[in-house]
Parts: structure tokens; C-alpha cells; sequence
């Protein structure tokens, strides 16, 4: 890791902050206002935040005297976190990034949110999203773009592209986001930090505003391997207030971390490259880094083989099936009666005032998605739109079943191209889903999936790598990205996030 | 595939509980034809032995014990609501004059 400047603590790992946060040499409170000093400085060009959290000196004083007073905390507590808009958060207005919540403060915390704030993590504040998490650029939020930390005219991804530019800005070491089909794995790609989408029920999703039940995972942005297995190991596992939550005892993915980036190779590790993620629709560029990591994994002594996913041709059209569907069902709750926004006239009906309200509240993909979801579920199209797409989601569980017969991890591309430009895609939403491609096969599956740098394309902007491992094999996605981390940052000297050009406002 | 007309679309808004002006449903009209033409595809590989996926992780009749557990106070529901009357949500009219 790239030595911190002294006195920098925002360009320090969130593991090594925490380290200088548990030997005494820095306190929370300084810590945390670093951040928000960087928040200050930079966040008016990046926007990666909604809402900054006024009582984070308070929590970071609280954690301090904690551990004066010789209280035995958490490894990471003391150490700032950036929570993505879609958790709720008692005291922080939780909006989703839509107009239909502004303002609103839920009445508890998502267990997410609460487990963290258990470990002694600070909340600097919430992070912008697509609304709903609807989106591939965080265009799509109601409160205006997120930008790119390595190109402002450039989209950080999305739907996390806050938590992101947040982690890559240097304004967080740690932050949370939640994959539907690609919502932490891709804003990593195009911003060169690292994004965990979890096994689906590994982490709850109690308190988390649903987009695709069925889709949606919570899981840990970071600027490396190691700290998103620390976060995650604070915020994974059972969760009696989440119906999905799985009842299973997970190993350590922070010593799995450690472990992988201290053995140095992947001797005897299967690797399987998904030929259809390696194909025409992935930038030549891409496909040139993508060529190279497979290079160097195969000196580090991994096997590499290639793999079939026949099905994965089908996934975005599944998904874009599956996901308006259960998202019109969702967003239903939006109804002007319990909470949010309310639009109304003398003499409307109910009715009337929920038509109204979501006309105002919603943003124009929402609208879309809801409606095409409504058209997926209605009588006579049902069997053939949504029914077949369930049964496109069973071929694609069995193309992941017969790879990892051949291979213990696959890899691909974590996006097909480079962060575009703001704008570039607004207009084309089909342009913008087929975005996803490399990303969706892993929601529909349930597996879990990590996105990390692996170099810059010929733009010089990051480019993401995509790691996937079977149902429950969290671990092996830590072991092997944290040993591909090590093995990149050998030849790059230090991780890519280090080497992001200096934002203008960020001028030390 | 089928074709969606301006009506279909104003249907479905109406079934969702969406109003839209005029331009809205011209360009969701279009883009929504363009959407489905794409993704009606899936059928082509959901043979009739397929079974269906409706969740990744299969789990069945996720109960707890029927006890009382910690449930927030009517304040701290109403605290978020547009509405209401300290026991109640306040709406507008259920019913219109015509029902």
C-alpha cells in the first residue's frame, strides 16, 4: 500500500487508518474530520454525497472516550463510513434518491446500518444513487449527477456511483452499496475501488428501500480487498428481521484476505473465463487489460480455462423482466398515505392524490420501469414475459452449476467499457441496460460477485475486473481478489485508487 | 411481439397509479415498444421443461415464535407520515362521488 503523506489520513487504507486509530497515534475525531474537510474541499465537483452526517464529530468523540476510558471496541471502530441513500438511517434523511422521499427520516436503522454503528464506525453522511437504484450512471438521481473523481464530464456508474466517487475521492475509506445487477460492482470498475455484492441472503436487507427482492444485496465499497472483507464481516450474516437472511456461519473474510495477499499466487486456483462476458460488446480496450490479467494470473500458477454460459445471451432481457416487475410491486408503498411526499387538491380522491403524488414524486425511469413492470405482470402476458424470464433465470443458474464443475472462480470484465460521458446514454434506455451484461448473470444466480481495478484503458480511465465464486463461496472472491489485488499492485507500484489524478478543489 | 399503443400505456399508468402528461406517454409509447420488442427474447430458450426460479436461495416458511417483539411507538411511525391525527393516517376521500 502507497505510504500516506503525513498527516494525510484520507489517502490511508481504511485498515490502515484503523490501525493508527487502535495503537492511539489518531483519534476518531481527527479522522473523521479529515474526512469531512476532504468532504468540504472536493464534494461540490464530485457530489458523491446528499446528506453530510452533523453529528459524526459527536460519534466519533463518543468512540473516543471509549477507548480512552480502555473499553475493548471493534478493529475498525473510529473509522468513517459513507452509507449509499438507499438504508435507512435514524437522524439522516433517507431518500433513495428520489423526490418522493425527500426529507424523510426513517424511524429505524437498517441492520446494515446498525451493525456498523454497533462496531464504532462513524456515518459521514448518505451517498447519491440512480433513484431507486434504477440506473447504470447515477444520471438518474433526483437530486442531480454524481461525477467521476478521474474525469468530472465522466459518469462514476451506478446505481452507487456515490459511495463510489465517495471512496475514490478519498471523501471515505469505507462506504456501503447495494447490487441489483450490477450497482456496486460497476461504479467500482469505472472508478478503480473495489465492490462486493454478497451471496444473496449473506447480509440483510432489512431496512434497505426495496428496488428487486430477489436481486438486491447489500454489500461493502472500498478502495481494497481487505477492507471490504473487514466491512463485511462486521455487516454479513444472520439477520432474524430479514425473511432471506441465510442462517449459516460464515468464515472470516478478512483473514481470507490476509491470507490470499501474503501467499503471493494462485497455485492450483481454477480459473474460468466466461466466454460470452469476453466477447463483441466489450471495448477493445477492456478486452486488452482484460487479455493481460489473465496473463498474470496464469504466471502466478493459476489454471485458466474457459467456460460456457450459453443462457447469459438471455440475462439482461430476463432481468429487465424481473427486476420492473417485482419493482412495480415494491414501489407500490409509495402511496402519499404513510410517508414521503403528498400531492393534493381539494376534492381529489385517495386515488386521485397517489396518482398525483407519484406523477411528482417519480423521476422519468422509475415511471418506465414501473409501467413495464405492470405490463410484464398483467393477465395474458404474464407466462410469456415474466414466467419465461424465471425460467431463464433457472438456465442460468445451471450454465454458473456447470462452470464451477470446471473452474473455482470465473472471471470477465466488470463492465464493457470505460466510464462514458455524462449524458452520453440518458436518452437510450435500452443503451443503458445492456450496459449491465457482464454484471446481471450474478444477481439472477443468487452468487456473489467482486469488482477491482485491473489497469486503465486507453483513456487512461479505470477498468474493473469481475470476480465470481458459487453460492456461499463469499471467501474464495477475498482469497483470490486480494491475491490478484497484491499481484497488480506489485507491477503498478500501489493499488490503481492511489493513482487517480488530483481533483482540482483537492489542490494539498 | 405485440405492439403497445398510447391506451396501453395509459392502462398501465392508471393500474400503477401514475399520472402522465400527454408528452410522457408518447415517449414512454415508443420506448416501451423498443424495451419489450428486446426482452420478449427470453422466450425463445423457456422450453415448457424449464422449471421456474423465483428466488435464488430457496427458503420456505421463514416463521418466528409468535411472541411480542420490539415494535416502534405510534410517534416515531407518524413522525415520517404526510397526514394523520396522532392514531390514524389522514387521507383525502376513499370514495369518489360517482361510486
Amino acid at each position: 500500500m502507497e505510504q500516506a503523506q503525513s498527516g494525510d489520513l484520507t489517502r490511508l487504507a481504511g485498515h490502515e487508518l484503523a490501525a493508527l486509530l487502535r495503537s492511539g497515534e489518531v483519534s476518531s475525531v481527527e479522522a473523521t474530520q479529515a474526512h469531512l474537510d476532504r468532504i468540504a474541499e472536493v464534494d461540490g465537483d464530485v457530489h458523491a454525497f446528499l446528506h453530510v452526517n452533523e453529528a459524526a464529530l459527536e460519534q466519533a468523540r463518543a468512540i473516543d472516550e471509549r477507548r480512552a476510558a480502555g473499553e475493548e471496541l471493534h478493529e475498525l471502530a473510529g473509522a468513517p463510513v459513507a452509507i449509499k441513500d438507499v438504508l435507512c438511517t435514524v437522524g439522516m434523511p433517507s431518500t433513495a434518491g428520489s423526490r418522493i422521499l425527500e426529507g424523510w427520516i426513517p424511524p429505524y436503522d437498517a441492520t446494515v446500518v446498525a451493525r456498523l454503528g454497533h462496531a464504532g464506525l462513524v456515518a459521514l453522511g448518505k451517498t447519491n444513487m440512480d433513484e431507486f437504484a434504477m440506473g447504470s450512471s447515477t444520471e438518474h438521481s433526483a437530486y442531480g449527477p454524481t461525477r467521476n473523481p478521474w474525469d468530472l464530464e465522466r459518469i462514476p456508474g451506478g446505481s452507487g456511483g456515490g459511495s463510489a466517487a465517495a471512496v475514490a475521492a478519498f471523501e471515505a475509506p469505507f462506504a456501503l452499496g447495494s447490487d441489483t445487477g450490477g450497482s456496486i460492482r460497476q461504479p467500482a470498475a469505472v472508478t478503480g475501488t473495489v465492490g462486493m455484492k454478497p451471496t444473496y441472503g449473506g447480509v440483510s436487507r432489512y431496512g434497505a428501500i426495496a428496488l428487486a427482492s430477489s436481486l438486491d444485496q447489500v454489500g461493502p465499497v472500498t478502495r481494497t480487498v481487505l477492507d471490504s472483507a473487514l466491512i463485511h464481516d462486521v455487516i454479513g450474516g444472520h439477520d432474524p428481521l430479514d425473511s432471506t437472511s441465510l442462517e449459516r456461519e460464515w468464515p472470516s473474510f478478512a483473514a481470507a484476505a490476509r491470507e490470499g495477499a501474503s501467499r503471493g499466487d494462485l497455485a492450483g486456483v481454477r480459473v474460468g473465463v466466461v466466454k460470452e462476458l469476453d466477447s463483441e460488446g466489450i471495448a477493445a480496450d477492456v478486452q486488452a487489460r482484460f487479455q493481460e490479467t489473465v496473463r498474470v494470473l496464469t504466471d502466478a500458477g493459476a489454471e485458466v480455462v474457459e467456460v460456457s454460459c450459453p443462457s447469459f445471451a438471455y440475462s439482461v432481457a430476463a432481468y429487465y423482466l424481473i427486476l420492473p416487475a417485482e419493482a412495480s410491486s415494491n414501489l407500490a408503498r409509495f402511496d402519499s398515505v404513510r410517508f414521503g411526499l403528498r400531492v393534493e387538491q381539494a376534492g381529489q380522491t385517495v386515488e386521485d392524490v397517489m396518482a398525483a403524488t407519484r406523477e411528482v414524486g417519480f423521476g422519468t425511469e422509475v415511471k418506465r420501469r414501473i409501467i413495464l413492470g405492470t405490463y410484464a405482470l398483467s393477465a395474458g402476458y404474464y407466462d410469456a414475459y415474466y414466467g419465461s424470464a424465471q425460467k431463464v433465470r433457472t438456465l442460468i443458474q445451471r450454465d454458473f452449476d456447470a462452470a464451477f464443475e470446471q473452474a473455482d472462480i470465473l472471471i470477465s470484465p466488470a463492465a464493457p467499457t470505460t466510464a462514458f460521458k455524462l449524458s452520453e446514454k440518458l436518452d437510450d434506455p435500452l443503451a443503458m441496460y445492456v450496459n449491465d451484461i457482464t454484471t446481471i448473470p450474478a444477481n439472477l444466480a443468487g452468487i456473489p460477485g467482486m469488482g477491482l481495478p485491473m489497469g486503465l484503458g486507453d483513456d487512461g480511465l479505470p477498468v474493473g475486473l469481475q470476480l465470481l465464486a458459487p453460492m456461499f463461496e463469499d471467501e474464495r472472491l477475498y482469497r483470490a481478489g486480494a491475491a490478484i489485488e497484491a499481484l497488480l499492485a506489485q507491477r503498478w507500484g500501489g493499488i490503481l485508487a492511489t493513482k487517480a489524478p488530483e481533483l482540482a478543489g483537492g489542490a494539498r | 411481439m405485440s405492439e403497445i399503443t398510447r391506451d396501453d400505456v395509459q392502462h398501465l399508468a392508471g393500474l400503477a397509479r401514475i399520472a402522465l402528461t400527454d408528452d410522457e406517454v408518447t415517449s414512454l409509447t415508443s420506448e416501451l415498444s423498443a424495451i419489450v420488442d428486446a426482452i420478449a427474447t427470453v422466450s425463445e430458450i423457456a422450453g415448457p421443461d424449464v422449471p421456474a426460479t423465483s428466488h435464488p436461495v430457496p427458503l420456505s416458511n421463514v416463521m418466528r415464535d409468535d411472541v411480542v417483539g420490539e415494535t416502534l411507538s405510534a410517534e416515531q411511525i407518524f413522525a415520517g407520515a404526510p397526514s394523520h391525527d396522532g392514531e390514524r393516517f389522514r387521507v383525502s376521500a376513499i370514495l369518489g362521488e360517482e361510486q
